[in-house]
């Protein structure tokens, strides 16, 4: 494989694969190089968590007070939609391909993926969807506002024509998705470095080859449900009209939108099992029941997705069939927990940044779960769906869940990516600033939720208004300091000490015996049997 | 200690016949409402939480015990262990008997609330639209339109008059409210005429979809009298924000009187409008029916809200050809679905006197007086 690999690298880049990158700006356009193609993930990640979290802002800022101080309901709405499509698309998503596409082929000692010119179209077709999303704000009637799930007929045959572009960069996010789910399963399979058994795999290269499976089952049901919206709009069918049935859509969506859910989280748990066993010097406690649970976890997500539906009028029966598949959920996650708190038992921790970051992971994802098994029961959903405590939960997940992790990954190998080790510092003062103001942000919510507060709502009756203050303040100052990461990123890139090979003395994995920062092709000589062993987890050094 | 917590919150549901009794409401937590669903709702709530309580404070108290003890700026070293078959089990059975254990009544109570009950009292059919709710009583032939008070509406303006502090029940107060008696079982049987809505009142211990095409029925039985206020609580689009849910429930015998005045009033503008079809009473009960019909898009006093619902002070089709006002409003218009069409929600008589009225408020003084028979025609 590596043979071809080599070929088209040779082809596109005129060049010799050991030589370093194209010269001129062609070098992003034309790169076929896993690590620039992740380096630029990682970056419109970041373009569109900075866009997504102005539209948060502003979300925030009108929400700030009762009554209506900067936005028209309209465009209010249109925020709460293109929020979600845009962190969930565009930020989460390929922050977490970012980091798979520079670190599965250095995970498991392959010269690059499996399809390098696939993974460049991959990414380059992200860049037009992003426009054509935000686009919409320019349209005539201004960007969809029926909030990112797009429910019918409100986002069918009521919703503004912009909605015809948002669903056709939907499309081309999922076809981008799952090319890229293709070739990183394709390189896992067909490219470990010799004597790495799939059992030996690092977690995160674990997590991520499922992940893969996930996408490939989850993306195509999201492209059935929006182009069924657009023959709704356009040739006359009548799926989800009253005429139809509405319910089918949230059906289908959610048959997608749920597996999308642990699309953003496993390759999350794979970065926070890296990190914990380096920081507590001692190996992953239970690799094997970890991999099982990813497994375990995978398959029930394809069962749960009636949970977000339990308010719609199904049979009782389904309500409860929906309810124990999701409450069972909990059990495989649980074990995740056990395990990441079993390996730092008897450790020997210390806690650089990265380590702070799991651990905010781990106590915070913990209690979005603790609020999800209370969502998983139905009668008392009766209460919280759609409230503000739907909105609390799914940003402990997403946000003091999966982002965490990213930011957990990107400064754990950061040091490897650049040869310099980062601000230790200032990485301490973003984490603390990040942290408290996260949960400001987002634990009052809760409270707002179980008070009676619905979510997508523009301006709120003053009971609540406490509440969406507090909020706010802590949105701000979230927000703010993630500036301080920028900073921390550009600094480190610029300069700072040298890194060495392996700058986390209790880091282990293939990617820790090359040089910091690697050359610009790495394992074009496959990695010895011996380091592959030493490396994985029965090896000792 | 967790499992003590559990067996004490159990124990307390059981033996006191739910802990719901005897909770204060607070601003911090879910109602406990007033009806036999929302306080079941409110126990399952508790006993969630203080699960969650005592798995969160075990699990975080072991993880906070290893990271002051097992840092290494403590000297501590690293065991080499990884793994442990018993611990495994342990903790993959603990978590599937808690989770039993608040299943079992989740299951019991998600039985009794579906269960309908085979002879309700009474029905009313709640249609949801944008952005307002219709109830409809057809055992007693009572139907109206419920809108956010015009005291709501002014203040939540962008830079309102009044401001929201000031409106009394700001953004939860309406014109009419569902008016239901106490003690009663009644069926509520709700669709929605548009998109997907959904009516909620949280003292009444549920939401349910108000779905175009569709039927969801809820039985509900109100112990006390009081007014009770909610909110649509699934994005419907521009007036989400503005459509509250108000049930007022009274004492049966003050209930038939409000049935009665209904009634009288109902006939009284029958009497009225089988008179002579003038100018007057036209402009008269269209207005009525402009503010709670059309009101919530185009505003009472006629100026719309620029780029999304148009002004029909001096607009286009308000001014211009009375048949093409007639169709949209009869039809509902084919470029903007948010305008539905009223043909079969109102009477010919009805239609005549909003079109009417549309014409001649305001600045307009097209001078047409439209009839319940042009309105025939035009169907």
């Amino acid at each position: 494989m590596s043979q071809t690999a080599d070929s088209v690298v040779d082809q596109i880049d005129h060049d010799h694969s050991h030589a370093g990158p194209r010269k001129g700006p062609l070098r992003w356009l034309l790169t076929v190089n896993h690590k620039d193609v992740g380096t630029m993930y990682l970056v419109l990640s970041l373009v569109a968590l900075l866009v997504g979290g102005v539209m948060a802002l502003l979300i925030r800022a009108e929400l700030f007070q009762p009554g209506l101080q900067l936005t028209q309901p309209q465009f209010f709405n249109s925020l709460t939609t293109m929020h979600g499509i845009t962190m969930i698309f565009l930020a989460i998503m390929p922050g977490l391909a970012g980091l798979a596409n520079w670190m599965v082929p250095l995970q498991i000692g392959a010269d690059d993926m499996y399809w390098p010119k696939v993974n460049n179209w991959a990414f380059w077709m992200l860049p037009p969807a992003a426009i054509m999303l935000w686009g919409t704000f320019f349209m005539s009637q201004g960007a969809p506002g029926g909030g990112w799930t797009l429910y019918a007929p409100l986002s069918s045959t009521f919703a503004p024509p912009s909605i015809d572009w948002v669903i056709m960069a939907i499309h081309i996010m999922g076809i981008s998705s799952i090319l890229g789910a293709l070739n990183i399963i394709m390189t896992i399979l067909k490219m470990r470095a010799k004597g790495m058994r799939l059992w030996d795999m690092p977690l995160f290269t674990w997590t991520w080859l499922i992940t893969g499976f996930l996408l490939l089952l989850a993306m195509p049901t999201l492209a059935i449900a929006v182009t069924m919206l657009l023959t709704d709009r356009h040739l006359g069918t009548e799926f989800f009209e009253a005429s139809g049935n509405p319910v089918l859509y949230q059906h289908i969506f959610w048959f997608f939108g749920h597996p999308e859910v642990y699309i953003m989280i496993l390759p999350a748990f794979g970065v926070v099992s890296e990190i914990v066993p380096a920081f507590s010097r001692k190996p992953l406690f239970g690799r094997t029941s970890m991999i099982w649970a990813v497994i375990a976890i995978t398959f029930m997500s394809a069962i749960v997705w009636a949970h977000h539906m339990f308010t719609v009028g199904l049979p009782v029966e389904g309500q409860l069939l929906f309810m124990y598949t999701t409450m069972l959920i909990a059990v495989p996650t649980g074990i995740k927990v056990f395990n990441w708190i079993a390996t730092m038992w008897r450790g020997s921790m210390t806690f650089e940044a990265p380590m702070l970051w799991a651990l905010g992971f781990i106590f915070l994802f913990t209690i979005g779960g603790l609020s999800g098994l209370m969502l998983a029961d139905v009668p008392a959903d009766y209460q919280y769906q759609d409230t503000y405590f739907v909105v609390a939960h799914l940003h402990y997940v997403v946000v003091t869940g999966s982002l965490f992790a990213i930011i957990a990954g990107v400064l754990f190998w950061l040091p490897k990516w650049t040869g310099h080790m980062y601000n230790e510092t200032l990485a301490k003062w973003h984490f603390w600033l990040s942290v408290i103001s996260v949960n400001i942000a987002f634990f009052p919510m809760h409270f707002a939720g179980l008070a009676g507060m619905p979510r997508r709502i523009p301006d709120y009756p003053m009971q609540f208004m406490d509440f969406n203050a507090i909020s706010t303040v802590g949105a701000f100052v979230f927000g703010f300091s993630q500036l301080l990461l920028i900073w921390l990123v550009i600094q480190t890139i610029r300069g700072g000490k040298p890194a060495g090979d392996r700058p986390w003395d209790g880091a282990k994995g293939l990617e820790w015996t090359l040089p910091s920062p690697p050359p610009y092709h790495t394992f074009v000589e496959p990695p010895s049997q011996q380091t592959v062993h030493e490396e994985g987890p029965h090896g000792h050094h | 200690m967790m499992w003590k917590r559990l067996l004490l919150t159990l124990f307390t549901l059981t033996a006191s016949g739910g802990i719901a009794a005897q909770q204060k409401e607070s601003a911090f937590n879910m109602p406990v409402g007033v009806t036999e669903v929302s306080r079941d709702a409110f126990d399952m709530h508790m006993l969630l939480f203080w699960t969650c309580v005592g798995i969160g404070v075990s699990v975080f108290s072991v993880m906070a015990w290893s990271l002051y003890h097992h840092r290494r700026s403590r000297g501590a070293k690293a065991a080499k262990f990884s793994e442990n078959t018993t611990v495994e089990v342990v903790w993959t059975i603990i978590p599937v008997l808690i989770l039993t254990a608040v299943t079992v009544p989740a299951t019991a109570i998600l039985l009794k609330t579906n269960a309908e009950s085979p002879n309700p009292d009474m029905v009313v059919d709640v249609h949801g639209s944008q952005w307002k709710w219709k109830y409809v009583y057809p055992e007693e032939d009572i139907s109206f339109f419920s809108n956010l008070a015009t005291s709501s509406r002014d203040a939540s303006q962008m830079n309102p008059e009044t401001s929201p502090a000031d409106a009394p029940d700001y953004l939860l107060a309406v014109d009419n409210p569902l008016v239901v008696p106490t003690d009663k079982t009644i069926r509520l049987r709700i669709t929605s005429d548009d998109v997907i809505h959904s009516w909620w009142v949280p003292q009444l211990g549920f939401k349910l979809d108000a779905v175009p095409g569709s039927f969801n029925n809820a039985d509900i039985r109100i112990d006390e009298p009081g007014t009770y206020r909610g909110q649509c609580a699934e994005l419907c689009g521009t007036g989400h924000a503005y459509m509250p849910v108000v049930v007022k429930a009274l004492a049966p015998p003050a209930y038939a009187e409000w049935v009665a005045e209904k009634k009288e009033a109902a006939a009284k503008e029958a009497a009225q409008a089988s008179g002579p079809w003038t100018m007057e009473t036209a402009m008269a009960q269209g207005k009525k029916l402009y503010a709670s019909a059309c009101a919530s898009c185009h505003q009472a006093n006629g100026q719309g809200i620029e780029g999304t619902f148009p002004a029909l002070d001096g607009g286009k089709i308000t001014t211009g050809p009375v048949k093409g006002h007639m169709d949209i409003v009869i039809h509902g218009s084919e470029k903007n679905p948010v305008m539905q069409a009223y043909g079969g929600q109102l009477s010919d008589r009805e239609i005549a006197a909003v079109v009417t009225y549309e014409r001649n408020a305001w600045s307009n003084d097209t001078g047409d007086l439209v009839t319940p028979e042009a309105v025939e025609a035009a169907r």
